[in-house]
């Protein structure tokens, strides 16, 4: 036989070969240990539609990292303020984005203080005198500066939410940046809702501040809070009857220390009320820190608190060195776990909301994964059976390059770790039917061409060139509604848009190149004088 | 095995009168089913909301889960059977910022109220507002780019505006009409939706494409014949293929119908009437679209029918 044949038919052999050891993994659960070695170990990748799971879409909100670092810089600019004995009137963060400062005397010295290097980031957007010689001066920060916060508390936000996912233990999670501000995750297998926003969504603020012991608690609860102060609460659980109560606290604003210091946060149980709890081990410079509070403010209280909602207040008993403490709290085993695990990833340096959140229960995908299959089976039967009775022995060859453009898309799907949903079996199965009519064009021109009276080999020749450019056309016009289908959709979707693409190109594939092989290969060999189709 | 022995001769084009009505009809019924319902049935997806698939393991009437939404004070909570036996469809469509918070304690109270039917939640989904809005803003730019992208195609490969022109004039019918169905059928537009109108588009130019590039052939060929009945010998050569075509995909679509479950079931219903326009479509409207074109502008002045 020609070499040129001979070559084709040993090139899709192993390009067939090849799919078929691809897809060996997602069959079987055990592969022998040489495996791993030379061959691709890739499953094929199932949606969350169809192995069960969690899929969320957070945004970040940068704005809130621009407010926190403008109030920053207004606490920082009071203390300079008071330093320099400079009369404020009025110091505040107004949105949007801006500082307000109203003082009197002259301006030089607020000037001065201005053109520090910790204030460096902020200009002079107006200012004004006021009557009564009271000077008001708006502040912004600088708006390139704006920009690179927003995109830091973006990119640590990632970060950090990727630490957590990751300290969670989910097999093959994928999150994901997208747009400008928002972060993909998806959690496979995971379906406690709850526990994953609670852990992932977490700002996880720890923050220290102390009690304020003269202050009037019932007149702060009536309104009336104290200058410096703030007015939090501690969620407490009745351990008999399951209530919830608020307690409330009455707190010295200023944030004696922060999460950041923390070096490592472990879950402790107590042996003797088999409690869990959490332990803090804090950094050397925070080690120090803990050590100067505890030491200023024995026999007062220093409450913990965690994204604004009091955990407890212990008192201090005597000053801390070793940098060492405790969270007590009424954990569950679930509650302190995930807590020591958001400490240990570090607060986030902006909230971040749910916008988008979609759960898949476990049963819901094995059904959906059994109708899946049902289908495809009944789909190919049928179809691999039409092509035999319609075209008889040409339909067989028909039908073997059918059976490979389903392995080889399958194969693409492993190999490219492309996910498989259900609308993606959707697009395998409307692929097959689609792939069905190339093969019928070819066939009604070869048809076509024997009763205009051609020769066998003259008649397969003409039937694959004429069909050639419409099988051509039709099939790039789908690609082009696919790719832009890909573009576009989200999720299972997207899994649609990949089979059916995919599925085309393998379809132009075997319908024209792999079928030409067969049908030479067999006019070659048999002679035959007439061609069954 | 051959469908049609000595070849057809059916006159397609020449009822090209009676199927202009046809079509004129159908897609003022869309067009008038969509106005008349103030737009389509929008999906969580697109109009934000939330949505809950629940099963029970104790026999659960839908009047029970109605009844005890309304005692929530969701009122305009829909409730569909779907799936299985006493498995249930809950949406509630919402532009709120909090749906996390509403989805968590309806669904703690439907486990309060259900204690000991065995309640399991199948699937949960919750859209905010931005998020839905930005996916309409993304269906609209696909089906644009979609046209975009095939017109240039097909003005690339077939030379000629009328073709072009015809194919594109078939794409908007088979779009109206597959919408006009989403909105007569009450289906809800999703995502998946979209993904059945896109691969609509690329089924009908697919169909249309195949007796477009019949027609060059024969013009090249048949030199003395008009279009019109070149037209008419192209679609019958290739009616056993369309034939074909069409019947395998629709089988293999029906399958789909069937044996696919609930989740895909819209999806799959838009996808028939989509083939069946599609194919419609190629006959009945980018051919005379062609030939109405072809004619208005040899009768301009001298114009060669070349490719």
């Amino acid at each position: 036989m020609p070499r040129s044949l001979l070559w084709k038919l040993i090139f899709y052999a192993a390009v067939s070969l090849f799919a078929i050891l691809l897809l060996v993994p997602t069959g079987t659960t055990q592969l022998p240990r040489w495996w791993s070695k030379i061959l691709p170990t890739e499953k094929i990748r199932l949606g969350l539609d169809l192995q069960g799971g969690m899929y969320f879409l957070l945004e970040v909100e940068a704005q809130k990292a621009i407010e926190s670092y403008l109030e920053q810089i207004r606490s920082s600019l009071q203390e300079g303020l008071k330093e320099r004995n400079i009369p404020v009137t009025k110091l505040e963060t107004e949105k949007p984005g801006q500082i307000v400062l109203e003082f009197s005397g002259s301006k030089d010295k607020v000037d001065r203080l201005l053109s520090e290097q910790r204030f460096s980031m902020i200009r002079e957007l107006s200012s004004a005198t006021l009557s009564g010689g009271i000077w008001r001066v708006v502040l912004v920060p600088d708006s390139k500066q704006v920009e690179q916060i927003k995109r830091n508390a973006i990119d640590q936000a990632l970060e950090i939410i990727r630490n957590r996912v990751d300290q969670f233990g989910v097999t093959s999670p994928e999150i994901a940046r997208q747009g400008t501000d928002q972060i993909l995750v998806q959690l496979p297998g995971i379906t406690d809702t709850e526990r994953a926003i609670s852990l992932i969504g977490k700002t996880a603020l720890l923050e220290f501040k102390l009690v304020d012991e003269e202050g009037n608690l019932e007149e702060a609860l009536k309104g009336h809070i104290p200058e410096g102060d703030v007015l939090l609460y501690q969620k407490a659980v009745d351990p008999r009857t399951g209530a919830v109560s608020k307690i409330p606290y009455l707190l010295k604003e200023r944030t004696l220390m922060t999460g950041a210091y923390i070096r490592d946060a472990r879950v402790a149980i107590n042996p003797q009320f088999n409690e869990p709890y959490v332990t803090l081990q804090f950094s050397d410079t925070g080690a120090k820190l803990f050590e100067q509070i505890t030491s200023a403010n024995v026999g007062k209280r220093l409450a913990i608190i965690l994204d604004n909602n009091v955990i407890s207040a212990p008192v201090i008993q005597e000053p801390i060195a070793g940098g060492m403490a405790e969270i007590t709290g009424s954990f569950t085993m679930d509650e302190a776990k995930d807590l020591a695990i958001a400490l240990r990833s570090g607060a986030l340096p902006a909230p971040v909301k749910v916008i988008e959140q979609r759960t898949v229960g476990p049963t819901l995908g094995q059904d959906s994964i059994r109708q899946g299959i049902t289908s495809i089976l009944i789909s190919a039967v049928l179809v691999v059976l039409f092509m035999i009775v319609y075209y008889k022995f040409s339909g067989v060859i028909a039908d073997i390059a059918l059976v490979l453009n389903i392995i080889l898309t399958l194969a693409a799907l492993a190999l490219f770790r492309a996910t498989l949903t259900l609308p993606g079996i959707a697009g395998l199965v409307l692929s097959v039917g689609m792939a069905v009519d190339a093969n019928i064009l070819i066939h009604e021109r070869i048809k076509e061409e024997l009763r205009a009276k051609k020769t066998i080999r003259a008649a397969i020749d003409q039937g694959y060139y004429r069909a050639f450019s419409a099988i051509i056309d039709s099939n790039l016009t789908t690609l082009i509604s696919g790719i832009i289908l890909y573009e576009f959709g989200t999720g299972p979707v997207k899994g649609f848009a990949v089979t059916l693409s995919i599925g085309i190109l393998a379809n132009i594939f075997t319908a024209v190149y792999v079928t030409r092989v067969v049908f030479d290969f067999y006019t070659l060999k048999t002679k035959a004088k007439q061609l069954s189709i | 095995m051959q469908l049609f022995r000595s070849g057809t001769h059916f006159d397609f084009i020449g009822k090209k009168k009676f199927t202009l009505w046809v079509s004129t009809f159908a897609i003022l019924l869309s067009l008038g089913s969509i106005v008349y319902h103030g737009g389509l049935r929008y999906g969580v997806d697109f109009a934000g909301g939330l949505l809950i698939q629940i099963k029970f393991a104790k026999p659960v009437d839908i009047s029970e889960v109605r009844s005890a939404l309304d005692a929530m004070g969701h009122k305009d909570a829909t409730v569909q059977e779907f799936g299985g036996e006493n498995e249930y469809l809950i949406e509630l469509e919402k532009k709120s910022e909090n749906l996390e918070e509403i989805a968590k304690t309806m669904a703690a109270s439907l486990q309060e109220r259900f204690k000991g039917k065995g309640l399991e939640i199948r699937r949960a989904e919750v859209v905010g507002p931005r998020v839905g809005k930005d996916l309409k803003t993304k269906a609209m730019w696909a089906v644009g780019l979609a046209f975009l992208g095939i017109l240039i195609y097909v003005a690339f490969r077939f030379h000629q505006f009328a073709y072009g022109l015809g194919g594109i004039v078939a794409l908007f019918h088979d779009v109206i009409v597959t919408y006009g169905a989403i909105s007569i059928l009450n289906l809800e537009y999703t995502l998946s939706l979209l993904a059945v109108i896109l691969t609509i588009i690329g089924f009908s130019i697919n169909d249309t494409i195949v007796i477009f590039d019949r027609v060059r052939e024969n013009i090249k060929k048949v030199k003395k014949e008009d279009l019109v009945t070149i037209f008419n010998i192209s679609i019958n050569e290739t009616l056993e293929r369309t034939i074909l075509t069409t019947g395998t995909v629709m089988m293999v679509v029906l399958i789909l119908f069937f044996f696919g479950g609930d989740v895909i079931h819209e999806f799959t219903i838009a996808l028939i009437v989509g083939l069946i326009t599609g194919t419609y479509s190629t006959v009945y409207i980018a051919s005379p679209v062609v030939l109405s074109w072809e004619r208005y502008i040899a009768s301009r002045g001298k114009r060669k029918k070349s490719l």
